[in-house]
């Protein structure tokens, strides 16, 4: 556990639809180390969505090398994927994903259950990754009670309880209010500041300028790199 | 994921989306229903025929009257002819002509209104003679079976069964009391003893009278000496098959019958009538059986197509799940587990609306109705079973999903 959390070397993905290739991504050397505030920035179409969904684990590189948590993850098969995602990441979406028919706490336990975690240690944890969030007290309240920015609070504390090597988080504040954002984006600083690995992917300047490096994607390729520490 | 995880999530999942589970279990309900209650049927038939041969014993044979071909030589079916008369009755009980035979009787019925004061009562009336006791196996509880001195005196007396008696007079304890018949006023002397072991009450609600008394006094009718039927009670269980050569002998003589396709009357033992209504039962069970899997194929396509719909419904959640861990094994398992808890509960309430048919049935349908807990606990593993199955395509369907797709969808 000395690397960095997350190592693409050459990493390239290439979708075939009908006789079109499209190159999404190309030669994509990166590394993000551990505690990062990372936002990755780019208009759409730039491949920063492909670039999010490989390193989520929830599609695979067609080249090169990518090492999360120090274990190499390129060529998994979709058992091995499912596990490196639930032991190694936590996911935030613009959506939220929530579960409507179950209760906050019990949307957050979700990731534990796969894990294969006891009843009794998944509730508490639950629980305790809900007052990390500042929503100790709405752990019964089911989404459909609750405001949007709780809901993704609920979605980041969801994304908490597993204890990841990183937190990823595909435009989180994309379907927030102006407040909700502002709440959100404090949540991942504090995050950040207790010493987790936050990946941020948005197109909004603003919310990108929260990180301390901001990676720039283009066409596929990286594009710029600031702030970077290393 | 445990299997406790697993059920809770199948369960929250049928309880969120009430209406569709619901129409979904009706199909499984429906066909457990009609199984439950085919096999039912089937089996109270059959047991009602092992009943009433159990009562008659299986050393009786009846003699009903065959058909008969008219003058334009269209021939009748078996009972349209009174052919069988008291003669007939009277030469089989000859132990030189048929020394197999112990007992016989020739039955006349007819149905009568019998009347007590103000209530009336219609029942079968039968005209036979002493032996019918011996024959059916029958005595009596109260006063006095019919003599030979009744039908010689054709005497206006009567015996009656049990639940005969209590319609008309409110009580067994009826010997002495008299009833009319047609304004005839016939004497009460017995009263037969109740049948219990099976639920057809025909055989305790009877009126006998001597045969002489039928046909002379009561009914009469052009044809006074024919009968309806002849009971022969064979000797032994075994010697059933040469009683019934002795009497076949005797009634083709009798009646100047060379050719057995001529023969105007019929013979049945009671294996061949318990033969004959075991066959009919089965095609019957058969017959309704398969009408009851089709439902079940019916139920189950229905379950394939709601869990399809629920798969492309909760395509997200799927998603979801899998992005935070889920296998694909874990969602099949999640979606074949709703398949089967929905067939569960179908299975359920089949079991309990068959439970509540086989009470109503014989009501309405005069067919009695034996619901073993074999049988519904067989029905609620076969609905279990085709949610399984059909459950599969579905469940590997949402397996199969890929994250990415899932989470794309909106």
């Amino acid at each position: 556990m000395i690397g960095p959390v997350i190592d693409l070397v050459d990493v390239g993905k290439t979708y075939q639809t009908g006789s079109l290739t499209v190159d999404a991504l190309r030669d994509v050397t990166l590394s993000i180390d551990r505690g990062e505030f990372v936002a990755i920035t780019g208009p759409s179409g730039s491949g920063k969505s492909t670039l999010m969904h490989i390193l989520g684990c929830l599609d695979v590189p067609t080249s090169g090398r990518y090492r999360l948590a120090d274990e190499d993850v390129a060529d998994l098969d979709d058992d091995q994927l499912a596990e490196v995602r639930n032991r190694h990441l936590g996911f935030v979406f613009q959506q939220f994903n929530l579960l409507a028919y179950l209760p906050a706490w019990r949307n957050v336990e979700l990731p534990l259950v796969y894990a294969g975690v006891e009843p009794r240690t998944r509730r508490a944890r639950a629980l305790d990754a809900l007052d990390q969030v500042g929503l100790g007290d709405r752990a019964d309240h089911r989404p459909g009670e609750l405001s949007g920015g709780q809901q993704q609070r609920v979605a980041v504390a969801r994304a908490l309880v597993t204890e990841p090597a990183l937190i990823l988080a595909d435009e989180p504040t994309g379907n927030l209010d102006s407040t909700s954002t502002a709440d959100v984006l404090d949540l991942f600083d504090q995050l950040h500041a207790r010493g987790r690995t936050v990946v941020l992917i948005t197109h909004e300047r603003d919310v990108a300028a929260r990180a301390d490096r901001t990676i720039e994607v283009l066409d596929g390729r990286v594009a710029g790199d600031r702030g970077s520490q290393s | 994921m445990n299997a406790r995880d697993l059920l809770r999530t199948a369960v929250e999942a049928v309880r969120t989306h009430k209406l569709r589970s619901a129409l979904t279990v009706l199909g499984i309900t429906i066909g457990i229903t009609a199984v439950i209650l085919t096999v039912g049927l089937g089996q109270g038939a059959k047991a009602d025929v092992q009943a009433q041969i159990d009562e008659l014993g299986t050393n009786v044979l009846v003699v009903s009257p065959g058909s008969s071909t008219d003058s334009s030589g269209v021939r009748g079916g078996f009972g349209s002819a009174s052919t069988l008369t008291s003669t007939d009755a009277q030469a089989l009980s000859s132990t030189t002509v048929a020394p197999d035979v112990q007992a016989v009787a020739g039955v006349a019925t007819s149905s009568v209104s019998l009347q007590v004061d103000d209530t009336n009562w219609t029942t079968t009336l039968t005209g036979t003679t002493p032996s019918w006791a011996e024959v059916r196996s029958r005595g009596v509880s109260d006063g006095r079976f019919l003599t030979d001195e009744d039908v010689d005196d054709a005497a206006m007396v009567v015996v009656l069964g049990p639940d005969t008696a209590t319609e008309l007079f409110g009580s067994t304890d009826v010997v002495g009391q008299t009833l009319t018949l047609d304004g005839s006023t016939l004497k009460v002397v017995g009263v037969l003893d109740a049948l219990t072991s099976s639920e057809d009450t025909t055989n305790n609600d009877v009126a006998l009278v001597p045969s002489t008394t039928y046909a002379e006094r009561l009914v009469g009718g052009t044809d006074r000496d024919s009968v309806s039927a002849i009971y022969l009670k064979a000797t032994t269980e075994s010697t059933v098959s040469a009683a019934y050569q002795e009497a076949n002998a005797t009634l083709a003589n009798l009646h100047g019958i060379t050719s057995t396709d001529d023969a105007d009357y019929a013979i049945a033992t009671q294996q061949s009538i318990l033969e004959a209504s075991t066959s009919v039962d089965r095609t019957m069970t058969v017959m309704l059986g398969g009408i009851a899997v089709i439902s079940l194929l019916v139920g189950g396509i229905g379950v394939m197509n709601i869990m399809l719909v629920s798969v492309s419904e909760r395509i997200r959640e799927i998603g979801l799940r899998k992005a935070i861990g889920a296998r694909p094994r874990h969602i099949r398992r999640q979606f074949l587990v709703e398949a089967a808890v929905l067939g569960c509960i179908g299975g359920l309430l089949g079991v309990a609306i068959a439970a509540v048919g086989s009470m109503v049935l014989p009501r309405v349908a005069d067919a009695r109705v034996i619901l073993s807990v074999g049988t519904s606990l067989l029905a609620i593993a076969v609905a279990v079973g085709i949610g399984v199955v059909f459950g599969v395509y579905p469940a590997s369907r949402a397996a199969r999903l890929a994250p990415i797709d899932a989470l794309r969808n909106e």
